[in-house]
Formats: structure tokens, C-alpha cells, sequence
């Protein structure tokens, strides 16, 4: 770090961010453009890129797989906000009381957090294992005729959703602990003295005080959801058959285990499409703008 | 590194929730037994042996305590995929400290167009899927010649944690007062003396947040691992225990040996960085 043209008022320029932007637009921002291009490509990741015009999107247009599979994350996602969002909620207000111990608790509630995906889904998918793991039990808490969890097409995508939800929760929960800890305690006092219950307390002030919160929560919650792959990679493979494919996991079998990586660009493309689509349209139907102004401002 | 970690301990103990609601509580409960029984399966699974495993299954109490599958383990490559991970943890948590923030410094204290839009960039940043872009950085990767390296990891890896780490350092940098900047400036001082004996020491914490986030992320890495490198000399933890699938295939207290022990460096490093993380995930939040 050298010393940048320094004026009296002892102010960096802007060749101070130049590093680190330079990096951030050459690993994350121009790939983004570039894939883009490589959608109109055929390439099989040895020889160069050919151009092939706008092949690779009728293909995907009318690609089953494709469809299955954009289906699959929509459903995915939609379950997984459905499951997450009242468990990570409770807690959180939960979490964000008084309670001994809390240090403790936090500590084995955090600790799936901490541990990679790849870890957590080996431990799942032996507990899963059809001869030797759990499986008989958990079959019958979801009530499957099969003692194969992963070996049947609904088991599969419900042990999917399961796994992720028992290591994204805890993310979760923080969030909710966060924004709770922040409604002022005088609003109880109000609604207690006018004899409010803690469920009604929950709906009438909790509820739309963590609006915000929810939000956010929910937007991350999307983009994980349509981004899953570590898990899916390891617990399922995508199957049985097609029945856990997401998109991610569609992107990964066509371009890196087919080695059609212009196909496989093109999915890439959707899957950004599909994602920035969803966040939009969560933004403009519960006003997301307002929280933007509390993250930029400067 | 003995895994012996008890996690049934304080399952037993009456947290006391008087005054926070009782749904939320009992979900509480319910919660911890379902993160702790899995947590109790991994752990008892390691400490016996293969034949008492196979017979009694998941659930069963360790009847002889043996850590041979750790032997089986730390015998193997895990020495090796450990230091690699090490390396490319530090690396990224280094360069994206550095960057992220001579970033925040600069946009924050130059009130121009172009750093409002520097920081816009990069919250734009905060929504791109890694996903989305692993096939041009594949490209880059092979044309750079880097691929199969540990710094065709690093590179990325530390990319995508800046945007994050930005905002974070944005947020803690915006909290020092224009006086103490004014009262420097008199004295004379550069802009790298501004920020070395400044804006450094009051974002102590933002910088630990920082850290801490990136490590993780770093430790954690998956997808670019997988796709960027290839020979077992550039294997790190997350890819090697994905290999241990086939190779511990019938050793499941190996298996599960390796993924406690690739957990109990993270989970040591963050019984004391417990507070940074903690504040850095609930200020994501706001109200």
C-alpha cells in the first residue's frame, strides 16, 4: 500500500478501491457477462468456444429436463420458505429473551452452521442409509411404505428439503433474534397493560415489527434454496431418477460431467434469470425498497 | 483431537422461558433434540469399532470406547487436505480483509458519483450465485494456467466473500466521527497513516466480522474446489471427505471420524470468534 497523492485533507481517492474492484469485477462480475456469451457457444471445455447462434436456447426451450427441473427448484424453494420461516421465527423470538443456559443452547443450535454442507449431508445420508442407518424410523415418522428414504422420488426431495432446513435454520433464527432484540420493549408494556395475551402480543406487534425481517430472511432463503448443490451432490446424486435434479445440479451434470459447457452456460443463465426474476418480484410485493435505504445512504 | 464431545449434557436442563412465549419454547425443545440426535449419532458412531456399529446400529450407546477410526483417518490423506484447507482459509480471510477494507476506506471518505457507484457494484455483488458464474471462471482459471493450484481456490473464493465483507466494513467505517478525521488531517497525516492508526483500530470489530466470514467460507468451500482442482496433492477437506464416500464406503465410523474431525478446527476457532459471528449474522438483519 503506497501512498496515494495525500491533500491536505488527509482523504484516500478512489485508486484506493481499485484492488479490491479489479478482483471483485474479474472473478465475479465479468464471468456473469461471460456466460452470457458462452450460451451461444458449443464448447466441450477442451478445444475453443464455437459460436452456435441461438441453439443452445431452443434446445433449452424445449428441453424436458430443463423444465422438470425449474419446476423442482420453484417447488423446492416455495417449501423450503414455508418449512424455515415459522421454525427460524419461533426461535428467534424465542432466542432473543432471557434464558440461562442460552450460551450453551446457541452454541449446539449454531454448530450445524458452522459445518460445511458436504460434512452435514454425509452425516444425513448415513443416517439415511437404507441398512444402516435410521431410515426404518424416519420412514414411519413421514410415513413412507419404503424403508429406502433416498431410494423413493418423494423421499428423496423431502429429505432434501429436511437436510437443508435442519443446516440453514440456525442462520435463520440469528436473523430473527437480530430484529427482534431491536422492538422496543415499551410496545409490551402497552399491550399487557391493555391485557393483550403472548400469542396476540406475537401476532399484533412481533409479527409486524420484524416485517423487514422477514424480508431479508426470506430473500436469502429464495437464493439458497435456487443455489442448493453441495447438499443435492452428496445426499441424492439428483435422483432416484430425475426426481431431486434442480437446476444447479442440472448446470453441474451438463457442463461438467457431459462436458457440453455451452448448454450448460445457457442453464446458468436461466438459473441467474430465474433467481434475479423471484428477488424482483419479492421486492416489489412487499416493498424491499424500504429496506435498501436502511443498508445504502451513505 | 479426541472426539469426545457430549452433547447430551444440557438436553436435560429446564431452560427457563418465563415471560417469552410458550410456542416458541417448545419449539425450542423440539429443536434441540432434533440438531442434537444427529449430533449424538456422528459423535457415538466414531468411538466404536466397525463390527459393534454394524450390529447395533445408529442409535445404540458406545459400548467399548475405541478411536481407531480416527487412527483410520488421520493415517491416511486428511493431513494433507487439512493443511491445504488451512492454507487456502488464511489466504482468503487475508486478502479479503486487505481489500475489502481499502474498498470501505475509499468509499466511504471520497464523496463522489463514482464510489457511490463502486458500493452499489457491490451490493449488486451480494446476489450473484456462485453457481452462475463457475463455467467462466473455469475458462479463466485454465487460460490463467492456475488450474489445479490452491490459488485457483483462493482467487475465487475470496472474490465472492468481498461484497459481503464491503457492507459489513462500510457499516462499522460509517460509525467514526468526522472530528477524529478532522483533528488527523490537521496533523498532517497521509491517508495510509489515516487508516493504519484511524479507521483500523476503531473497526477492530468489523474487521474480525470480516474475518471470520470469509474463514468460514473459505473452510466450507465446495463447488470451487470440485471444479478447479483435480490431483490429491490440491485436495482440500470438503473435497476429500466427498471422496471418503467411496473410499470409507463400508467404514462408516471413518467416514463419520472425518467429518468431525474436519469440524472440531471450525468449531474451536468459533467458541472464540462466537461473538464477532454472531453480531456480523444478526446486523444481516435489521428491523
Amino acid at each position: 500500500m503506497t501512498t496515494l497523492s495525500p491533500r491536505r485533507t488527509g482523504r484516500p481517492g478512489i485508486a484506493w478501491a481499485v484492488p479490491g474492484l479489479l478482483f471483485f469485477v474479474f472473478f465475479a462480475a465479468a464471468p456473469m457477462v461471460i456466460v452470457g456469451y458462452l450460451s451461444f457457444t458449443n464448447w466441450d471445455g477442451l478445444s475453443d468456444p464455437s459460436w452456435s447462434g441461438t441453439d443452445n436456447w431452443t434446445r433449452l426451450w424445449n428441453d424436458d429436463a430443463m423444465r422438470q427441473a425449474i419446476g423442482l427448484s420453484l417447488l423446492l424453494t416455495l417449501l423450503t420458505w414455508l418449512f424455515q420461516t415459522p421454525i427460524a421465527l419461533l426461535l428467534g423470538v424465542w432466542a432473543a429473551g432471557r434464558q440461562r443456559n442460552r450460551a450453551v443452547l446457541s452454541a449446539i443450535f449454531f454448530l450445524p452452521l458452522l459445518a460445511s454442507s458436504v460434512a452435514l449431508a454425509l452425516l444425513w445420508k448415513t443416517i439415511f442409509d437404507p441398512n444402516l442407518g435410521l431410515n426404518a424410523q424416519i420412514a414411519e415418522w413421514f410415513n413412507l411404505s419404503s424403508a429406502d428414504l433416498l431410494g423413493s422420488p418423494r423421499g428423496a426431495f423431502a429429505a432434501v428439503l429436511f437436510v437443508t432446513a435442519w443446516q440453514f435454520i440456525p442462520l435463520h433464527t440469528l436473523i430473527y433474534q437480530g430484529g427482534a432484540r431491536q422492538i422496543p420493549q415499551s410496545l409490551y408494556d402497552a399491550a399487557s397493560i391493555d391485557g393483550a395475551g403472548t400469542v396476540r402480543q406475537f401476532f399484533a406487534i412481533t409479527v409486524p415489527q420484524l416485517r423487514n425481517t422477514i424480508v431479508t430472511s426470506t430473500v436469502l432463503m429464495v437464493v439458497g434454496a435456487l443455489t442448493y448443490f453441495d447438499t443435492i451432490l452428496i445426499l441424492t446424486r439428483g435422483g432416484p431418477g430425475d426426481a431431486t435434479t434442480i437446476v444447479p445440479f442440472l448446470m453441474y451434470r451438463t457442463g461438467f460431467q457431459a462436458f457440453d459447457l455451452g448448454y450448460a452456460s445457457a442453464v446458468a443463465t436461466a438459473l441467474v434469470i430465474t433467481a434475479t426474476a423471484v428477488s424482483l418480484l419479492l421486492v416489489r410485493l412487499t416493498g424491499f425498497s424500504k429496506m435498501r435505504s436502511t443498508r445504502e445512504g451513505i | 483431537m479426541s472426539g469426545t464431545g457430549d452433547t447430551r449434557s444440557t438436553s436435560r436442563r429446564p431452560a427457563a422461558w418465563r415471560r417469552a412465549n410458550l410456542p416458541a419454547g417448545a419449539a425450542a425443545v423440539l429443536w434441540l433434540v432434533i440438531v442434537a440426535v444427529p449430533l449424538y449419532i456422528l459423535v457415538a458412531s466414531t468411538v466404536q469399532s466397525r463390527s459393534t456399529y454394524l450390529e447395533n446400529g445408529p442409535l445404540s450407546l458406545p459400548t467399548e470406547f475405541t478411536l481407531d477410526s480416527y487412527r483410520r483417518v488421520l493415517e491416511g490423506d486428511f493431513p494433507r487436505y487439512l493443511l491445504n484447507t488451512l492454507i487456502v482459509t488464511v489466504s482468503c480471510a487475508a486478502l479479503v480483509i486487505v481489500l475489502a477494507v481499502t474498498v470501505a476506506y475509499s468509499v466511504i471518505r471520497t464523496r463522489s458519483r463514482t464510489s457511490r457507484r463502486i458500493f452499489q457494484l457491490f451490493l449488486l455483488g451480494l446476489a450473484i450465485p456462485s453457481q452462475a458464474v463457475i463455467i467462466p471462471v473455469y475458462l479463466m482459471i485454465t487460460e490463467l494456467q492456475l488450474y489445479d493450484t490452491l490459488l485457483a481456490i483462493i482467487l475465487p473464493t475470496a472474490a465472492f466473500s468481498l461484497p459481503v465483507s464491503v457492507l459489513i466494513l462500510v457499516g462499522s467505517m460509517r460509525d467514526i466521527e468526522e472530528e477524529q478525521y478532522e483533528s488527523m488531517a490537521l496533523d498532517g497525516a497521509s491517508p495510509a497513516r489515516v487508516l493504519w492508526q484511524l479507521v483500523v483500530p476503531m473497526t477492530r470489530g468489523g474487521i474480525s466480522t470480516v474475518g471470520v466470514f470469509s474463514a468460514l467460507g473459505a473452510w466450507n468451500g465446495f463447488m470451487f474446489p470440485l471444479i478447479l482442482t483435480q490431483s490429491r496433492e490440491n485436495r482440500v477437506l470438503t473435497l476429500g471427505l466427498y471422496d471418503y464416500i467411496g473410499e470409507f464406503r463400508v467404514d462408516i465410523p471413518a467416514l463419520l471420524a472425518a467429518v468431525v474431525l474436519s469440524i472440531v478446527p471450525i468449531f474451536t476457532a468459533y467458541l472464540f470468534a462466537r461473538r464477532q459471528l454472531i453480531n456480523g449474522l444478526m446486523g444481516v438483519g435489521g428491523r
